[in-house]
């Protein structure tokens, strides 16, 4: 099924050996000039480009003090090298988070330092041609953001900092990314990724509701009515969550999920057909002008609705956008009367805690679950209050609904998770030769624990990590399936009706 | 005072501007710099007090070096092994700069000795794995064994003068007393201290233009340095 090799699964996770150049060829497709027009860059590469390029840098050297302190402190001792899941699955060099940064610094030298400009090549600065703008294009778009190589780095250097520079200074010479580029613009015109309009969106929701009813009935349960309330005004709840969640899967089972434990909870809710995207691709591509906008649509809804706060569905960079980025996008967020955003995990386990919800854990007794941490939440944020809550909670809800839990090696879980490989803005299929590589550090220890343990249930909260297992899954063999969302299981285990008396 | 002394006492003084100066704007220009995102590396603590305490084992024990591998094991050897017995040296040269000398510097002067016999050992470390280890060969830089091998020959022609060509102290300790007192003095007579010292100059020059800034950046990186506190306490971007 694919015209590449695809990683052998042995349960191990080997550090390849060098191969120059392995993944050069695997590049995205290139934004049109409309488009690029339309976002406000350049519509495309103009004889002054280099110019643009080195006023672009410039800018953001002066904007951004995490690119100027990383491209001035790395000694290059080697400690991310062989971190990045990329590198891992290719043994391209460039795959290196520190030679990856290499393509940014050398140029940084050239013509933003003293001894670049001075003594060029001994200084290892690196004059602009559209060979290094090329591989800029390639690397720069195989990096997915996960922050793993900052774990390891001794001063924290974060590649994702460097990446999403050099993506917003491409694009303001017209070279950029197709898929994430129009994805932005879809956000920032329909106000979601997938670029549904209000009447497709209620729609959907109404057939999940429907759903919901039906596989209620199938197991000899009727009238519970768990409704996905729509733009409702004076809510107390406002959901967002990825708009991949109302219609891929496994993304819709989570989303029946966060439906029936607001129903059990009894909480009033409420979706938005303004607000109806948690994802921001803003972020990925480092413009922070499109990521405030894109944001903004959330906030205009929660005052709109007059909700007391807003709580985001499973996804990990849609999370980081919001917990850590909002409030400072377009906060402050005086106008709620409960702590925003929190996560849907949060809520939940502060519901099962206070027993609000019954769960029966032998409707889930098919499967052996195991959890991947996702980069974003794992690395960039935080679920409940506490530093590593973000690792507990979702393993103290599947435990909570589950009676198989099984951990994958613990050196790939918590803050040193691997990507799924198609973060970061790498989900495109034009460049699934990365995506099913990148995957390979995951997959290899969900193999062993499958082996090992029985594993068969592969539990995420984010929407790309969804849609990126189960797209890979089957180049190794593996059913789709057996991937789905924490709240899946939820909804499994969800006891409907009415509450017994305590 | 002859000519010689009269260039290098010169020289001394242009170095240490150019290092205190150049250290300094680089200070400047990264305070400066603002950071409009809050982007801690989590879990990141959620006080300021938390912060302290996730740099301290940072910055003694490079904690974060020994998440990895055996890479990184042996790098970190090399890597802790250097800059104790580099601060060490520092220290115990203290003797030349001062007078009376301290207890605290007469107090580590034999530890001192023994920090510049295991020296040159931890820069053979970081020397051999960046040319032995495969991905640390593509991606050394010229820069990279340039500093490390000036570092070993400060440290070489040290040691010389230490155990082999033995310089006049008293000497040595006028002329270092001269320039931070503010009045210059005949150099000792050698050619060994005048190599010694020269190399030195170059350190110091080299020092604010080159990666050895991650001494202060180690300091003031955004993912480490970074409260976790978004939803608490509002992040005000400053050009947004």
């Amino acid at each position: 099924m694919a015209d590449f090799e695809v990683p052998e699964l042995t349960g191990e996770i080997i550090i390849p050996k060098v191969s120059p150049g392995a993944s050069r060829h695997i590049q995205q497709f290139k934004a049109k000039p409309e488009l690029m027009e339309e976002l406000k860059f350049s519509a495309e590469k103009g004889s002054d480009w280099k110019e643009k390029f080195l006023l672009a840098m410039e800018d953001i050297l002066k904007k951004y003090k995490s690119v100027r302190v990383f491209l001035d402190i790395c000694v290059r001792c080697g400690s991310c090298a062989d971190k990045c899941h990329y590198f891992i699955a290719t043994g391209d060099p460039r795959n290196m988070p520190v030679y990856r940064q290499e393509l940014m610094r050398s140029v940084y030298r050239k013509y933003f330092t003293p001894a670049g400009k001075l003594i060029g090549g001994l200084a290892s600065a690196k004059e602009l041609d559209d060979d290094l703008l090329d591989e800029w294009f390639t690397y720069f778009y195989q990096c997915s953001e996960c922050r793993r190589c900052s774990v390891f780095c001794p001063y924290g250097i974060d590649t994702a900092e460097i990446t999403m520079a050099a993506r917003e200074i491409m694009a303001r010479i017209g070279v950029a990314s197709k898929y994430n580029y129009e994805i932005v613009n879809k956000a920032m015109t329909l106000g979601n990724n997938l670029g549904m309009i209000p009447v497709a969106l209620e729609s959907t929701w109404e057939f999940v509701e429907e759903e919901i009813e039906e596989k209620l009935e199938e197991v000899g349960i009727t009238g519970v009515g768990v409704k996905l309330p729509v733009d409702v005004e004076g809510a107390d709840v406002l959901l967002v969550t990825p708009s991949a969640d109302f219609f891929a899967e496994p993304h819709i089972y989570s989303l029946e999920g966060y439906a029936k434990v607001f129903h059990q909870a009894g909480i009033s809710w409420t979706l938005s057909t303004h607000a109806s995207e948690g994802g921001n691709f803003g972020m990925f591509i480092g413009n922070y002008d499109h990521m405030r906008t894109i944001n903004k649509r959330i906030w205009d809804a929660a005052r709109d609705l007059k909700v007391k706060k807003v709580v985001a569905g499973e996804c990990g960079h849609a999370w980081r956008a919001m917990y850590s980025f909002s409030n400072t996008l377009n906060g402050p967020f005086d106008f709620l009367k409960e702590k925003s955003p929190q996560h849907i995990c949060e809520l939940t386990l502060d519901l099962i805690k206070k027993g609000a919800l019954k769960l029966d854990k032998s409707a889930n007794d098919e499967f052996t679950v195991t959890f991947h941490d996702s980069c974003n939440v794992a690395r960039a944020t935080t679920i409940g209050g506490t530093p590593g809550d973000q690792f507990t909670i979702p393993r103290e809800i599947i435990n909570a609904c589950c009676n198989k839990y099984v951990e994958m090696d613990p050196e790939t879980c918590g803050e040193k998770t691997f990507c799924c490989g198609g973060g970061g803005g790498v989900l495109t299929d034009e460049v699934i030769e990365i995506r099913v590589k990148g995957a390979m550090p995951r997959m290899q220890m969900y193999s062993k624990i499958k082996e090992s343990h029985g594993a068969n249930f592969f539990a995420l909260i984010c929407a790309i990590c969804k849609a990126q297992f189960t797209k890979v899954f089957p180049y190794y063999g593996y059913e789709m399936a057996e991937v789905g969302g924490v709240h899946q299981l939820i909804s499994n285990a969800l006891v409907m009706g009415a509450k017994e008396e305590v | 005072m002859n000519g010689l002394s009269s260039v290098f006492n010169l020289l001394a003084y242009l170095a240490a501007a150019v290092f205190v100066l150049g250290f300094l704007s680089k200070v400047v220009l990264y305070f400066k710099t603002p950071s409009p995102l809050k982007i801690p590396v989590t879990p990141a603590p959620t006080t300021s007090i938390g912060v302290v305490l996730r740099l301290i084992p940072e910055i003694l024990f490079f904690r974060s070096l020994l998440k990895g591998g055996t890479t990184e094991k042996i790098l970190w050897l090399g890597g802790w092994v250097f800059h104790v017995s580099f601060l060490l040296i520092v220290l115990r040269h203290l003797r030349f700069f001062t007078y009376p000398v301290p207890d605290f510097v007469m107090s580590i002067q034999q530890i001192g000795i023994w920090a510049g016999l295991v020296f040159p050992i931890a820069l053979l470390i970081l020397i051999v794995r960046r040319f032995t280890n495969e991905r640390l060969a593509i991606i050394t830089l010229f820069a990279d064994y340039f500093v490390l091998v000036l570092i070993t020959a400060i440290g070489a022609t040290g040691l010389m003068l230490k155990y082999i060509t033995r310089t006049n102290l008293v000497d040595v300790k006028a002329f270092i007393l001269g320039l931070v007192t503010f009045s210059p003095t005949q150099m000792p007579d050698s050619t060994m201290f005048l190599i010694h010292f020269s190399l030195i100059l170059v350190l110091l020059v080299y020092f604010p233009f080159s990666k050895l800034m991650h001494a202060w950046g180690v300091l003031i990186s955004p993912t480490r340095v970074q409260v976790d506190n978004p939803r608490e306490i509002r992040h005000v971007n400053p050009w947004a």
